[in-house]
């Protein structure tokens, strides 16, 4: 058994808060750069040319890259050898994004669904919490944007459709958020497990570097053909036409009841913001 | 790209009558910042028969939501936010002189229809770009709902602001027009 101390997990979240904002990954603007090389239309080159500059911008001033400083998920793994000491995890959590928004000069989004009341320092944060092997934790801490994240759908297909009824569904999801969610975006989708399941897999694949492909080879070829399909919708970056609408499509999936077939779209805007610490 | 055009606000009808989908546009002068729960309480205060806290006469209301500035800066980051979740009060605001719109995405059919009815148009600017946009932003003073914190109402003073016309007053939406020149059916 390990102890750890959560003030280190607040010190850590607080951290994390605002390098997520301000320092946008290597991954993201490399694939920036790819897309201002196959880019078709001159608007669009303008925008990813835009988006490497504001991506520079935020770094070097550190300032948030976008003003919607996002819904404070935090993804958790924690050892089961691991000893929390000093108070609650969530509680330091949230401390954490309290800490850090508060210091980091950024949005405070946070509201009451009913009133829209703000509770003004960003908290509570989503945590998403998994009993790992070992005897530490790692967090991750991936900020969200409203405007991307009002475009998710959780769907339960009939089993009879199988891959067909998933590809076109995650199209038609892309076609219809059209413009919305800031893109070029990265087209996060799960299927199977439990509604539930599937969103937070959905959203979990939004982790991996842009663009990195499933190790499991027919999702990967998924992948592929799922890319093709949505950009040649022809919405292109900011969805004012061009090549360019989806940086890359991840896929995850997970065994389902034999009656369902569900599936989670989760698109993140070209803000695609985490970073991630183990202690 | 078509030539840029330098427009100062307000915008008289002729100015935004001559403004076409696709002209990209350096906007210069005041904009007021509303998104959605400003976007309520001033809908209710024409329903109410209440005179608005700012001029909206050819006002350009921007959607947005600026992170809170740094010491010794004017703004934090302030790209625009989606507009769609404005489109049940946007024709409301045209009706009493309304004249431009900046935010990102898609309006409902019946706005485009309401900003050829009282000739007003709608501007994007790059989502996410909101560290770029800032440095065109030379001032800003809240105006009013101060409680409503990132969505106060708040009076900005732009120059060169980038934006580019989606729906002007003949109907065009630069949206659907670049995307059906990029479609691989």
């Amino acid at each position: 058994m390990r102890e750890i101390d959560v003030s280190q997990i607040t010190e850590a979240v607080a951290r994390m808060s605002q390098s997520a904002n301000t320092d946008l990954g290597q991954d993201v603007i490399q694939a920036f750069e790819r897309g201002l090389r196959t880019e078709e239309s001159d608007t669009g080159k303008a925008i990813f040319k835009a988006l490497i500059q504001n991506a520079m911008i935020a770094r070097d001033e550190k300032v948030p890259m976008c003003q919607d400083t996002g819904f404070a998920v935090v993804f958790v793994e924690l050892g089961q050898d691991a000893h929390l000491v000093g108070g609650s995890l969530e509680a330091a959590i949230n401390e954490g994004v309290r800490l850090g928004y508060e210091e980091g000069y950024l949005r405070k989004s946070i509201c009451d669904p009913f009133t829209r009341a703000n509770t003004r320092d960003n908290t509570p944060a989503v945590v998403i919490t998994e009993i790992v092997d070992g005897d530490k934790i790692k967090l991750t801490m991936a900020p969200k944007g409203g405007g991307s994240e009002n475009m998710a759908r959780v769907t339960m297909l009939t089993p009879s459709g199988g891959k067909k009824a998933v590809m076109d569904f995650i199209v038609q999801r892309c076609q219809e958020a059209g413009s919305n969610p800031c893109p070029p975006v990265i087209v996060g989708a799960a299927v199977g497990g439990t509604p539930e399941k599937a969103a937070i897999l959905a959203k979990k694949s939004l982790l991996r570097p842009v663009g990195a492909p499933s190790p499991d080879p027919e999702l990967a070829q998924m992948e592929q053909e799922l890319l093709t399909r949505i950009n040649n919708l022809g919405m292109g970056p900011q969805g004012l036409g061009g090549r360019n609408y989806a940086l890359a499509v991840h896929l995850e999936k997970h065994p389902c009841h034999i009656a369902t077939l569900p599936l989670a779209v989760q698109i993140c805007c070209h803000a695609s913001r985490h970073k991630e610490i183990t202690l | 790209m078509s030539d840029i055009i330098k427009l100062t606000t307000p915008l008289s009808e002729e100015v935004v009558a001559s403004l076409k989908s696709g002209d990209q546009v350096r906007i210069s002068g005041e904009l007021y910042t509303a998104r959605d729960a400003a976007h309520k309480r001033l809908v209710d205060l024409l329903d109410q028969g209440k005179p608005l806290p700012f001029d909206i006469k050819g006002a350009v209301i921007y959607y947005v939501g600026p992170s809170p500035a740094k010491p010794g800066r004017v703004v934090g980051s302030a790209g625009p936010t989606t507009s769609y979740r404005m489109d049940a009060y946007a024709e409301r605001l045209m009706e009493v002189g309304m004249k431009g719109m900046i935010g990102k995405g898609k309006r409902a059919p019946d706005v485009v229809e309401a900003m050829m009815k009282h000739k007003a148009v709608y501007f994007a600017a790059i989502g996410g770009a909101a560290a770029l946009i800032a440095r065109s932003i030379k001032s800003v003073e809240v105006v009013a709902y101060e409680d409503l914190g990132p969505e106060a109402v708040r009076r900005m003073v732009v120059e060169d602001f980038q934006a580019v016309v989606i729906n002007d007053i003949q109907g065009a939406d630069l949206y659907q027009m670049g995307q059906e020149k990029y479609r691989i059916a």
